[in-house]
């Protein structure tokens, strides 16, 4: 599916991941998971790659084999940069008052194998989890 | 459409915030202000209600941390109450077990604020 680059399309990217899982009979736990991990996807490339700009295209592919789900998602913003990670500590978080910097955190706790790439202004993340 | 909404009550002189749909990055702005809203009434002591909360993402639990620094600075406390199991799983991942308490039901949270401090 392509959605703009609005926060609004979240819920509908969410639908679309549960939708082709649920066909696939995946279990619930496990979809409850990919829906997670991918709106997490979703919402850094709208809010990082494309910083908050609207009208922007935000691409989500989902395939489901008989081991696995995998997903695709890809925009032409700006580049993930992983150097920019870190391990969330959430004491700190919260002492800091900072609301962000959980995301991907969450994406690699959820999903099995998760890849970033950028060539020619394209960015792609690519997740996969295994049926259990 | 949002698919999220925020009720107030309360309980006593604690406030309750009863969350229904689906919390993402697109509706936390919704949460926020309710929080912001406590704030400006002098309200510290809530609890928020998760009952009918079908989803949270990151920028939920974001809004949970950005305030509860400040809450407790005034005295007050977020205890969160009556979550989904599939919610509590999105807690539980990113430890907020350690930062917040989080209960079964709302009856419960009040009773912890009347029992003093945590």
């Amino acid at each position: 599916m392509e959605v703009s680059s609005s926060l609004r399309h979240l819920r509908s990217v969410r639908e679309f991941v549960v939708q082709h899982a649920r066909q696939a009979h995946f279990p619930e736990d496990a979809i409850d998971e990919c829906r997670l991990a991918v709106c997490e996807a979703c919402t850094n490339v709208i809010e990082h790659a494309y910083q908050g700009q609207p009208g922007r295209l935000v691409k989500v592919s989902v395939a489901v084999g008989p081991d696995r789900l995998s997903v695709r998602i890809t925009d032409n913003g700006k580049a993930f940069d992983r150097s920019t990670y870190f391990e969330p500590e959430i004491r700190r978080l919260a002492r800091e008052r900072r609301s962000g910097g959980l995301g991907v955190h969450i994406i690699r706790r959820l999903m099995d194998r998760v890849e970033y790439r950028s060539r020619d202004g394209k960015n792609e993340i690519r997740m996969v989890k295994y049926r259990p | 459409m949002s698919n999220f909404s925020v009720a107030f009550t309360r309980q006593g002189s604690i406030r309750v915030l009863s969350l229904t749909g689906e919390l993402d990055a697109h509706t936390a702005t919704e949460f926020e202000k309710a929080i912001e809203r406590c704030k400006t009434n002098g309200e510290f002591s809530i609890v928020v209600d998760g009952e009918h909360l079908a989803y949270i993402s990151s920028a939920g639990l974001g809004v949970f941390m950005a305030f509860i620094e400040e809450i407790r600075s005034e005295g007050g406390d977020i205890k969160i109450a009556a979550l989904q199991d599939r919610v509590y799983n999105v807690f539980d991942l990113l430890g907020f077990p350690i930062l917040f308490e989080i209960v079964g039901t709302v009856e419960e949270a009040t009773r912890l604020f009347a029992t003093g401090p945590q």
